[in-house]
């Protein structure tokens, strides 16, 4: 019987020749990744309680990036059990500091296509653009998976999102998902396996992808799947590792999804979402000339280093209107390393932007915020009312693209305006 | 297991994990980002909630980030089930995992702010007292309502791993 990328995977990680959607299942879990918040500080005492330990040190990775850096006792505490855990554990990778765990955690080589993957926070539908079935759990369903290397599941349904033709200028992975979340609202997903398809996505460089599967969470998807093919392979044997049998991961042909949409690549403008939902998505022009006060590139989601070229794009000879401050997290140290070696940094400074840490930072609203009553426009994923710490800033979402050319015009802006 | 009675706290459509547990208190324990539970949406809501009292939203309530406190908050104030139209798909796990039982009920429409109702998670019944209507939400499965029972996933788990211990020893 023919089955999609989706059921294949979870079959597999079931021990089952075949499964069908909605039936709940058992899977084992290939690799479980943890973050510093949801992590070590929450679930070590539920471990103790179970009186086990880990199920396999070598399948856990732990990466910390929500308080990095610590900024007063509580967050330094939270850092101390964090190396704790690491040195009491020979995990299968321990990152400190070295950027955002969605980023980290492929570049570090840990996804290959057809692996089961589980992560401690809401974005790990990323690991989806590897054709890994990688979706996001709470700290306690982690602590379980963490004692018993298991977790349940109800197979998923295939949503497919077929992409043809060809993105015009300026036109990225963030303006797609603006859009679909826009088209489909926050549960468009339904808390399915969403799989992206089409010659569009086909010719996406893994990190743009990376942003399509990521922001399958603001769609309500529990994951978010692309083809695996010769960029992924290629990127994973960069990363240092083995990609595997890609030929193995991908949907039969005659496979059924249970949705299918299908959209003209090359009728998609730059979108922008006004606050305080991704839903609210629509053309940059339908919002009008906004004026901001922040610009801001950060997180997983818009601040890897595809992302930091794009705004090096627009900024290139520009400089930032003098009523915005350009805020800049590249999301992890060795893209800004790529970035500072390739001149895309010095773009960026020699505009006016301000370097921030490789952390979640601004965008979880954990560390450091955005001040009372200001209007941002962010290339982060989610606008919800207080995101960024602060329940009276206005957020906007934006592409880099959109991000940068709104700094330099000082209200929200079509970056083809700058670039065509 | 029986039917929890208290009142309904009614919200709308969208109540996110930025709404119930608000990111600039997650360092700080669960009774503290308790206190700050929908402060955005109701400032009043964690001073006035008392155990066994029942959360009623409409689409999509919890979507958002992975963080449990959303659903432990919840817990910690006394909420004894949630009725919704839909939930986020993380948020909902979580809820379970906490022992907090949220069901799907498309009829949360015929319940008002304040009104007594009483939800018995096993059989999907639901029954607004002030109104003296009988509403329906979707039962959760057995295996499920097994892990609600012994408190959620941490007891339920706890006890697996205390038989497989005396299995052991035996």
């Amino acid at each position: 019987m023919a089955m999609t990328l989706a059921e294949k995977i979870v079959a597999r990680a079931a021990g089952r020749e075949r499964v069908t959607p909605g039936e709940i299942v058992t899977c084992a879990v290939d690799l479980a990744m943890i973050h510093d918040s949801g992590g070590p500080r929450r679930v070590a005492p539920i471990l103790k309680r179970f009186g086990v330990g880990l199920w396999d040190p070598s399948k856990v990775v732990l990466i910390s990036d929500h308080y990095v850096p610590a900024g007063d006792d509580e967050t330094r505490r939270i850092g101390e059990v964090t190396r704790q855990f690491a040195a009491e554990n020979k995990l299968g990778g321990f990152y400190d500091s070295e950027g955002i765990c969605h980023v980290v955690l492929p570049e570090r080589g840990h996804l290959k296509p057809g692996m089961f993957v589980v992560g401690g926070d809401s974005h790990s539908p990323t690991g989806g653009a590897f054709g890994a079935y990688m979706f996001g759990i709470g700290a306690t369903e982690m602590a379980g998976v963490l004692a018993t290397g298991e977790i349940w599941l109800s197979v998923p349904e295939t949503i497919e999102i077929e992409w043809r033709g060809k993105f015009g200028p300026c036109v990225v992975a963030k303006d797609v998902m603006l859009f679909l979340c826009g088209q489909l609202g926050m549960e468009g997903g339904r808390t399915q396996a969403v799989h992206f398809r089409g010659e569009a996505i086909g010719a996406l460089p893994m990190q743009e992808r990376m942003t399509l599967s990521n922001m399958t969470a603001e769609l309500g998807g529990q994951t978010g799947l692309c083809d695996p093919d010769e960029t992924t392979a290629a990127f994973i044997r960069a990363a240092g590792a083995e990609p595997g049998d890609i030929a193995q991961w991908q949907s039969d042909a005659d496979a059924a999804p249970s949705e299918h949409h299908r959209f003209d690549a090359s009728a998609l403008s730059p979108q922008v979402a006004a606050p305080h939902s991704p839903a609210n998505a629509a053309p940059v022009a339908d919002h009008g000339r906004v004026k901001i006060d922040v610009a801001h590139i950060g997180a997983c989601t818009g601040a890897k280093l595809v992302d930091l070229r794009m705004a090096a794009s627009v900024l290139k000879g520009r400089k930032v209107d003098p009523g915005v401050s350009l805020l800049v997290a590249p999301a992890s140290r060795r893209d800004q390393e790529a970035a500072a070696n390739e001149g895309t940094l010095q773009i960026l400074v020699d505009a006016g932007a301000t370097l921030l840490p490789n952390a979640c930072g601004m965008c979880a609203g954990y560390n450091g915020t955005l001040a009372e009553n200001v209007t941002c426009i962010s290339s982060i994923a989610r606008n919800f009312k207080g995101r960024m710490g602060t329940a009276s800033a206005n957020i906007y979402l934006g592409s880099p693209y959109t991000v940068a050319a709104s700094a330099v015009r000082g209200r929200i802006c079509d970056p083809r305006e700058m670039l065509s | 297991m029986s039917a929890q009675s208290g009142r309904a706290f009614v919200y709308g459509d969208g109540i996110n994990t930025d709404m119930l547990a608000p990111g600039i208190y997650m360092k700080h324990p669960i009774a503290t980002i308790a206190e700050h539970c929908l402060e955005s949406v109701d400032p009043d809501f964690a001073r006035n909630v008392k155990a066994g009292d029942v959360v009623v939203a409409g689409q999509g309530f919890g979507i958002g980030s992975s963080r449990e406190q959303a659903a432990e908050a919840l817990k910690h104030l006394g909420v004894a089930a949630v009725l919704a139209r839909s939930y986020g798909g993380i948020f909902y796990r979580n809820a379970l995992n906490f022992g907090l039982p949220v069901l799907v009920c498309a009829d949360v429409g015929q319940i008002g702010m304040g009104d007594l109702i009483s939800v018995d998670a096993a059989t999907g019944a639901v029954h607004n007292k002030t109104r003296g209507v009988a509403l329906a939400a979707s039962p959760l499965p057995q295996f499920l309502l097994d892990m609600i029972a012994d408190g959620g996933l941490v007891p339920h788990l706890e006890k697996r791993f205390a038989a497989q211990r005396a299995a052991a020893g035996a």
